[in-house]
């Protein structure tokens, strides 16, 4: 058991891309917790999607063992967090677990929006920031430059930052005796009454639900019956340990560390994150502050192409869910569509990541409906009723008004990308609350519909600003908006999975696109297809998928049947992966697509 | 089953080399350096003969056709055409009837064993002309001009009493106008039958990296379209219909072995990568044999056969593949055939809707055909018909 003065607790800060992956694998390496041969890029994104991606969805933890230059034995417990936006919550719980955090800046890019925001949550936790300048090896780096940026925008004191390549290993042993000079030491009393914080918990394959914890007071030993107190439900401990990044069995987990602890809970929904854990036959006086509960933002439905698979839908939700409890569902039946859920997400990126998720891991075909922002509706009788879904919205003249969300965004770019990316927010919407410039970067704060910012917007600014800005935000309330229930006929039958609620005014220029995206990802048939966009029965927008004209094997080789009957097979299993609506098929991606599209 | 096997059986019988490998040829067809011993190679097939004698003995099938495939069988000895038929005629007993095709290049030195081939008992010669302009044979890579292609014509409707000749249209910068005007001299000089097919780009082909390149580029659907509706008419208007998507005779002269295969009858294929669908205890197989000539040989010599799969077929599948070749014809299938071999039948909502969007017609006997404008999409029409 280590002495509190000889532990640290440390997040990493860092914009995507800037190398926080990759100095996590360092660091690891370093410290001898995975051998070389156990060791791949980016070892702490366990999810093939997040390699695939290059983002990490999921927090993950590990403990360094750190012999310091003096002699002194450490232990360093790293939290390597989210770095996109639709994941931000997970941020703030990582940092409430620790004391202090690396911020890593890319030493060209400099401060991104999201690092920002990212340092003010930390401070708010009281944190010390350590800065760590990486990718000072490449050509394009200029530290002092951007050590300067840090002090301006962020206010701290960056002369003592550590300049370091993640890539190369430049100045990576510096880090670790910088941490345990820099950085404070957890605080805790382990003679009191045990205190621990629900940081994060997951569904394992293997061990069934692991909570991941951090011990302030007290000591969490195995075989000791513990209290959540929020959900008010005891747990007998069968397991506590740590990572390194392996899993690592352990007795005991005492004040100022942090493990995991496993116990028979059935799944993640009743292990809450952010509830305090203590001991049942000696609780603790006074819970944790613990976090505000994840909302989720983006509603769509999800149904199975083959209407046989429902049943194989509910059980692979159910098995996510097990693992993401950031994400929720419910039944939704559609008279178009048969049985399916409804689902809410944190964000587009997040719906996306499910999608692929059943798509890969549970082979499912799935429609995705147009995703929708939550609108309030007061009716003419004075009712308020909540909106995400088209298929619920009420006659014109039973609603007396429809209010959406807002939000107010931080955004951070170099000036050169500054007349893009205004003309990208005026496009979605925004008003600008202020604008201030600060050596070659400025930062603007913007006022922005949700439904405008929730879909693309983060594409949009990525590919406006190649990459060199960043965005972040927070709710801000509800305001009065001018919503159209828009329907897309095709063959001239209304397609309910590809309504959507759109504002008045943008209805006919996302009507059009929608037509012509369609034109392109609708097979053509044995006849022609209009597509429609339409607002209460007139239409908005048209185009039409002609005809097939020709399709026809012109020989076939001596009496070779296979090969034909082989295509034909293919054929018919891509005819399977489409959903007939009257008498037209129409594939996945044209569902996907429209998910996508948020309009010019 | 006893239906099924009333005729409809034929041989086929694959010789694997070329002289040169045409750029849109996706066929199983090999060209060597070295001098083939053919005689090696007909032993072989002679092996290959005497196994399927065992398999398909006692059934009462009588031989209707048989038919030389390749590659280029013209290349061969006549001595070894004349050795397999004598062979085949030890097996099998031969309708009166019996169709003997061989499909030959129409260049001057694969004429002078035409004779040949007749003595040896082959009655229908099938030439590889593909174009009759020049400049067309040029960019498909053919070895022979148009003067040559004319003069072995000529030669073969002396020595053959029947005689059909390949187009292949639809190439690249082809008008309407010089189709029609090749395609009006080749009916001039057509016997009895013409096979006319419209080019398209096979992976593994010479045209395909060339297509992929965007070195060559392929007419638009719409004119492939256009061309195939004017060879329609033009055919009709001669005297020679289209008996099946690609191929036009006059009425009585359709190909006897290719009426085999799209009617799903039963064939066996002997040679390099030939395929077989028969019959055996009521099952019926798919078999096909090892592509590549050298291993094909080495593994006849070793077993007696060369047959890389010799599969059962199931119902769906046996139902799916007499659809594919039946839809071809213009006489159409027989719906009760289709539910034998398949043991279900087509969905008739399937079929109404098609039909009255004037894909689909059900003639007068009650077989299921398909219309002149539905051959233009038949692939897309048969994935409607069978799911």
């Amino acid at each position: 058991m280590a002495k509190l003065s000889h532990i640290r607790n440390f997040a990493i800060i860092a914009h995507i891309d800037h190398g926080k992956s990759t100095l996590a694998d360092r660091l690891i390496q370093l410290t001898g917790g995975l051998s070389p041969r156990e060791m791949k890029d980016q070892v702490l994104d366990s999810m093939d999607i997040e390699r695939e991606r290059g983002i990490t969805i999921k927090a993950q933890t590990v403990r360094l063992r750190y012999e310091s230059e003096t002699g002194e034995l450490y232990i360093l417990n790293l939290i390597d967090t989210p770095g996109h936006v639709d994941f931000g919550y997970e941020v703030s719980r990582s940092l409430a677990a620790c004391e202090g955090s690396l911020l890593i800046v890319d030493a060209s890019q400099g401060v991104e929006a999201q690092t920002l925001a990212n340092v003010y949550k930390a401070l708010e936790n009281d944190h010390e920031i350590l800065p760590v300048l990486n990718k000072v090896d490449l050509p394009a780096a200029e530290p002092e430059r951007i050590k300067t940026q840090i002090e301006d925008v962020i206010g701290i004191d960056a002369s003592s930052a550590l300049m370091i390549s993640a890539k190369t290993g430049l100045g990576v042993e510096n880090v670790l005796e910088a941490i345990i000079k820099t950085l404070p030491c957890p605080q805790g009393e382990i003679s009191a009454p045990l205190k621990a914080l629900l940081i994060d918990s997951w569904y394992d394959l293997y061990l069934g639900v692991v909570v991941l914890v951090r011990v302030f007071d007290g000591r969490l030993t195995k075989g000791m019956r513990v209290r959540m107190l929020g959900a008010d439900v005891a747990y007998d401990i069968e397991r506590v340990g740590f990572f390194t990044p392996k899993l690592v069995d352990a007795e005991v987990l005492s004040s100022g560390e942090i493990g995991f602890l496993i116990a028979a809970i059935k799944e993640v929904a009743a292990a809450r994150v952010g509830d305090t854990i203590t001991e049942d036959k000696r609780a603790c006086a006074v819970p944790l502050a613990g976090f505000k509960p994840v909302q989720s933002v983006v509603f769509c439905g999800l149904f199975p192409i083959d209407t046989g698979d429902f049943e194989s839908v509910r059980v692979a939700l159910g098995k996510l869910r097990l693992n993401d409890a950031s994400f929720n569902y419910e039944m939704e039946t559609s008279a178009a569509l048969g049985f399916g859920f409804r689902c809410g997400f944190l964000g587009l990126l997040h719906l996306e990541i499910i999608q692929e998720r059943l798509t890969r891991e549970f082979n499912l075909d799935l429609i995705v409906t147009s995703p929708s922002v939550v609108y309030e509706l007061v009716l003419t009788d004075g009712r308020e009723i909540i909106l995400h879904n088209p298929a619920d919205m009420p006659e014109r003249t039973e609603i007396r008004e429809v209010l959406e969300p807002w939000i107010r965004a931080s955004l951070m770019t170099s000036n050169e990308y500054l007349g893009a990316i205004l003309k990208l927010c005026q496009a979605r919407r925004g008003i600008q609350v202020s604008l201030s410039c600060v050596g070659s970067r400025t930062i603007l704060s913007y006022d922005f519909p949700l439904n405008e910012i929730v879909f693309d917007f983060y594409d949009r600014l990525k590919s406006a600003s190649k990459g060199y800005a960043s965005f972040d935000y927070d709710f801000t309330g509800y305001r009065p908006c001018d919503l159209a229930c828009m329907q897309i006929l095709v063959n001239g039958e209304p397609v309910d999975a590809l309504a959507m609620l759109v504002h008045r005014s943008q209805a006919e220029v996302r009507g059009r696109f929608i037509c012509e995206t369609l034109k392109e990802l609708i097979p053509r048939h044995l006849f022609k297809v209009p597509i429609q966009a339409a607002i209460g029965g007139k239409v908005i927008a048209r185009e039409t998928v002609a005809a097939l004209r020709k399709d026809v094997t012109a020989k076939c080789y001596g009496g070779d049947i296979t090969r034909k009957r082989k295509l034909l097979e293919k054929q018919k299993a891509g005819k399977k992966k489409m959903r007939q609506f009257g008498k037209v098929d129409i594939p996945q991606e044209a569902f996907l697509a429209v998910v996508k599209m948020g309009g010019e | 089953m006893t239906v099924e096997l009333r005729g409809n059986f034929g041989i086929y019988v694959h010789w694997p080399f070329c002289a040169s490998k045409c750029p849109y040829c996706d066929f199983n067809s090999h060209v060597r350096h070295k001098e083939v011993d053919q005689f090696r190679y007909a032993a072989a097939l002679i092996r290959e003969l005497d196994y399927y004698a065992v398999r398909t003995s006692g059934s009462g099938r009588r031989l209707e056709s048989i038919f030389f495939g390749g590659g280029t069988p013209s290349l061969m000895d006549p001595r070894v055409v004349s050795k397999i038929l004598e062979a085949i005629s030890c097996h099998w007993s031969i309708d009166e009837n019996v169709e003997i095709t061989l499909e030959a290049n129409p260049t001057s030195s694969d004429s002078l064993r035409f004779a040949g081939y007749r003595s040896a008992g082959v009655n229908r010669l099938s030439l590889g002309v593909q174009s009759l302009r020049d400049a067309t044979l040029r960019t498909l890579g053919r070895q022979h001009d148009a003067a040559e292609a004319l003069r072995s014509m000529e030669l073969a409707r002396l020595v053959f009493p029947r005689l059909s000749f390949d187009l292949i249209y639809t190439h690249p910068d082809q008008g309407e106008d010089e189709w029609r005007e090749e395609l009006s001299l080749a009916l001039s000089l057509a016997a009895d039958h013409l096979s006319l097919y419209q080019l398209t780009i096979e992976p593994g082909t010479a045209f395909y990296s060339l297509e992929r390149s965007g070195r060559l580029v392929m007419p638009l659907e719409e004119r492939g379209r256009t061309l195939f509706d004017l060879t329609q008419d033009l055919c009709l208007a001669a005297g020679l219909p289209a008996y099946e998507i690609s191929n036009h005779a006059r009425p009585g002269s359709e190909s006897r072995h290719n009426l085999i295969y799209w009617r799903y009858g039963d064939y066996i294929g002997v040679g390099a990568g030939a395929h077989g669908r028969f019959f055996e205890k009521s099952v019926r197989y798919a078999a096909s044999a090892f592509r590549l000539p050298e291993t094909w040989l080495s593994m006849v010599e070793k077993n007696g056969i060369g047959l890389e799969q010799d599969v059962p077929l199931s119902p769906a599948e046996s139902g799916a593949e007499f659809l594919l070749m039946g839809l071809r014809l213009v006489e159409g299938i027989d719906l009760d055939r289709y539910r034998r071999l398949s043991g279900t039948n087509l969905n008739p909502e399937r079929i109404a809707s098609l039909e009255a969007l004037g894909f689909i017609t059900r003639h007068k006997d009650g077989r299921l055909a398909v219309t002149v404008e539905g051959r233009a999409v038949l692939n897309r029409l048969i994935v409607e018909l069978i799911d």
